[in-house]
């Protein structure tokens, strides 16, 4: 056993620990980060991954939605064709929904700016969605849309892009939502019909999205804000719509400020959600999230004022919060996090020098094998988690003994994607771990049996699965 | 080399920890459970409405809360009338009629007011009062009464799932596991890999964990297959075998046949804010045929088991504008086995008038739903009341909650 220099962790910037930290990881293709300055920098520039791997927008998927609707209903009535052709469209949007998936995947992997692509993801989970009904395997559409470009916005600019997206909207059953008091609401009881509030997206703004669930709001603010949310409406087909004739009469009160008057406007809403994203609450709250999800299950206390202090101090200018996450001594603890299983796997082909083209020309069986079946047995099924409260952040959640088990079988088996040459596995080391593997795993990976093996090892090892 | 690769004995007394990091201690088939009765947790994510699974028809005020979601009643026999089932419950009736399945109305945890799913279900799993915060304790109620036990082993319980269990967590040794995982390794990979995960001693708890747990399932269902197997392959036949309930069912019957004691998984689907009619009977369905399976897999064993149904608070009383339910607070438990007093719906009514209820808007909690899980653990595994309502549940007041178990 060789004998190392003891490590000693350098609590500032250092190439290895961003690239995992705030990346997807070490790759032999790319460079690792150079400074905090560089990675704002690249977030700063253009983003040259949703350009090489697009991905549709929501309303690119409204044609489909709506031939898979209108031959839904032809089938019902009785036309001998119709049932064929569903299945070929049915076929068709899935064709397209392994597409989304490897464009994902193949930013994750060949992005030179990995902390671009991580907060994508940050922000997905923060604003979950699950797909329904007709946009049921949509939701990377409603990434790309409302929260990609708002990653180096402010913080009420996403929350607001969240607030009008019809997959929230449909989502949260904000769509079926309707003023009590108005007319709409009205001539629905006339016909023996129900109309009246749904509280569900008022209250997740509240608890998830903002102050979070310790937050000072209580339940009259969930439903004057569900009040005032009615009227917010969208269909797969025309996309997001203000109708005035379902918002509520009269004004509400949300955390002790009114809003509103007697027509239902837009523009209170909107109002409303400036300043909910700007209260004290939802500063702490945010921090807290960003800096549990990137450095510690534990966030360090001063790192977590430090970003609700910036959050403060810039009204939630996100890019203003990544530098303040970057500058601050508790951003670079050694790496303790649990990598989940997107990340985990990704990360893995991006340390064997796959790049993203490599990833676009599997086919939706590879697909299914690599990334959609694993996930799924590791917990954490494409898309769909639990809740609107997203995956977990703890490490427990995620070191179980059957999750264990599944990230060391896809290690064990990675050789059917014949993509992948696999590297010698001392050389793995090096350009997956570099100076973060421990003696242990390096001398695994000598000790391998066979190449297969040792490089499982090294993808398999506690080492790799953390960030 | 030799250096690095401590044996798993000599881990975990270098650790200086009996239970805490060691699931896995004496080879599985030869474990030995403290008792022969079997205790079944069930945990329904996402607030099932209780007013819409055991509605009270004879409440005058039912009708008008739930103008939509009150057809097709199935009314239970011996309740005056004043019971009905949801219809998706039909396949339960049997079981009801046999005095297997019962009922307690109007529980809640202590959680109260903020309503959310996610701090609802850890203050269920935790079992503490909600004076102690949220996520303030990080064990499960279920892990605490197996510390209390002595001869606890690793497969005495298990959570089974992809997801991890806070119910279960903590010090007592306990399994997770999720069916149809596998680990196939060759000698030298597994050596290895235990040596690169004895570094730390979280992963290392998990891997040795996975690596017993194979070996062991894979032994049991290499067993022939006996009359209980044929019944319950007879009853899988008509359902889709992939689908996640049915295999946990399955996997928790597997278990209890052999040395496990006690099995907790959660049910996912129940927020029905909007269009419930459609929404709840795909989830009334699975727990029916979870119930059903085990029943039928446990065969003569389900004489000594008790399985009880919980989640993390109720719904509103009223439907709201979408035909569906919002967040509320008293909530219905289901409890079922051949081992509890079915046949009964236990709890004090607080009626649905608006003046009665929480909020005005919400059933009155009237039993805390843990003294229900703990009367269940003193009947099935005679678990003492102070340990129930001291360490277990701290602070527990049992109120009117009544002994269910036979």
């Amino acid at each position: 056993m060789p004998r190392l220099r003891p490590y000693i962790h350098p609590m500032s910037f250092d190439p290895e620990i961003a690239a995992i930290r705030f990346g997807y990881g070490l790759s032999p293709r790319l460079a690792a980060p150079e400074s905090a300055a560089a990675m704002v920098a690249a977030l700063s520039g253009p983003d040259t991954m949703a350009r090489t791997y697009p991905i549709p927008t929501i309303m690119k998927f409204a044609p489909q939605v709506a031939r898979i609707q209108a031959l839904q209903k032809a089938k019902k009535e009785g036309d001998p064709t119709a049932e064929a052709r569903l299945k070929a469209a049915r076929k068709e949007s899935r064709v397209v929904h392994s597409e989304m998936l490897a464009a994902s995947v193949a930013r994750a992997i060949e992005s030179p700016d990995g902390l671009r692509e991580r907060l994508t993801r940050f922000w997905a989970d923060h604003f979950t969605v699950v797909g329904k009904g007709p946009l049921r395997l949509a939701p990377a559409a409603y990434v790309e849309d409302a929260i990609r470009p708002n990653v180096t916005a402010r913080f009420a600019d996403m929350l607001k892009a969240v607030v009008t997206h019809p997959m929230m909207l449909v989502y949260l059953d904000q769509v079926s939502s309707v003023g009590p008091g108005s007319q709409f609401a009205a001539n629905r009881r006339a016909k023996g019909r129900s109309a009246g509030l749904n509280e569900n997206l008022a209250r997740e703004v509240l608890e998830l999205h903002s102050l979070g669930v310790g937050g000072s709001y209580d339940q009259d603010d969930v439903r004057q804000l569900a009040e005032l949310f009615a009227g917010l409406w969208a269909n797969p087909h025309k996309g997001f719509t203000f109708l005035q004739r379902r918002g509520e009469p009269g004004a509400e009160e949300v955390l002790g400020k009114i809003y509103g008057a007697e027509k239902p406007r837009l523009a209170d809403i909107m109002a409303a959600l400036e300043d909910i994203a700007h209260h004290p609450d939802t500063a702490a709250h945010i921090a807290r999230k960003l800096v549990v999800h990137f450095v510690a299950d534990e966030p360090p206390e001063a790192l977590v004022r430090h970003l609700t202090a910036r959050f403060l101090d810039t009204g939630g200018d996100l890019m203003a919060l990544y530098t303040a996450l970057l500058e601050h001594p508790e951003g670079w603890v050694p790496l303790q996090k649990v990598k989940q299983p997107f990340g985990f796997t990704t990360s893995a082909l991006r340390a064997l020098g796959l790049s993203g083209g490599d990833i676009i020309a599997l086919d939706g069986r590879a697909i299914g094998w690599a990334f959609t079946r694993p996930w799924r047995l590791m917990g954490q099924p494409w898309e769909q988690p639990n809740g609107p409260d997203g995956w977990p952040e703890e490490a427990s959640h995620w070191l179980t003994p059957q999750g264990l088990a599944v990230r060391i079988n896809w290690a064990m088996e990675l050789g059917r994607l014949k993509q992948i040459t696999r590297p010698d596995p001392r050389t793995l080391v090096e350009q997956a771990l570099g100076g973060q593997a421990g003696e242990r795993i390096r001398f695994a990976a000598k000790a391998a049996e066979s190449v297969e093996e040792g490089v499982a090892l090294v993808l398999a090892s506690p080492d790799f699965q953390k960030r | 080399m030799g250096k690095l690769l401590l044996t798993r004995r000599s881990f975990l007394s270098a650790l200086g920890c009996s239970a805490a990091a060691s699931p896995v201690i004496a080879p599985m088939a030869f474990a030995s459970a403290p008792w022969d009765t079997r205790f079944v947790t069930i945990i329904l994510r996402g607030a099932m409405d209780g007013l819409d699974v055991l509605r009270p028809i004879g409440d005058p005020h039912y009708n008008a809360l739930r103008p939509t979601l009150n057809t097709g009643s199935l009314p239970l026999g011996g309740t005056g009338g004043f019971w009905a089932l949801h219809p998706a419950l039909a396949t339960l009736m049997p079981m009801w009629d046999r005095g297997e399945l019962g009922f307690a109305h109007a529980t809640s945890t202590p959680y109260r007011d903020k309503r959310s799913h996610f701090d609802g279900q850890d203050l269920l799993e935790a079992g503490t009062g909600f004076d102690v915060g949220v996520g303030a304790v990080r064990d499960g109620w279920l892990n605490r009464m197996l510390q209390t036990v002595p001869g606890v082993e690793a497969d005495t319980a298990f959570a089974i799932g992809r997801d991890d269990m806070l119910l279960l967590s903590g010090a007592a040794p306990v399994s997770n596991w999720s069916p149809g995982t596998r680990l196939d390794l060759s000698p030298q990979a597994r050596r290895l890999l235990e040596m690169v995960y004895d570094e730390d001693p979280r992963y290392k708890a998990a891997v040795l964990e996975a690596l017993d747990l194979t070996a062991a399932i894979d032994a049991a269902e290499a067993a022939p297959d006996d009359a209980g197997d044929m019944a319950m392959e007879a009853m899988m036949e008509g359902l889709n075998a992939n689908q996640a309930h049915v295999q946990m069912a399955d996997f928790a019957v597997d278990r209890l046949r052999e040395d496990s004691r006690i099995a907790a998984f959660s049910l996912n689907g129940w927020d029905t804010h909007g269009n419930q009619q459609n929404q709840l009977p795909r989830a009334l369905g699975a727990l029916a045929e979870v119930l059903l399976l085990l029943r039928t897999g446990l065969g003569p064993i389900w004489q000594k088991t008790g399985v009880v149904v919980m989640t993390e608070f109720g719904r509103t009383a009223g439907e709201n504008g979408t035909r569906g339910t919002d967040h509320g607070t008293g909530g219905l438990m289901i409890f079922a086995g051949g081992a509890l007093k079915g046949g009964q719906v236990l709890g004090r009514w607080p009626g649905l008038a608006e003046a009665d209820l929480y909020d005005r808007r919400d059933l009155m909690p009237t039993e805390d739903v843990r003294a229900y899980a703990a009367r269940a653990m003193q009947g099935l595994f005679g678990v003492d009341e102070t340990t129930l309502g001291g360490s277990i549940f701290p602070g527990l007041d049992f109120g009117g909650a009544p002994r269910f178990v036979l």
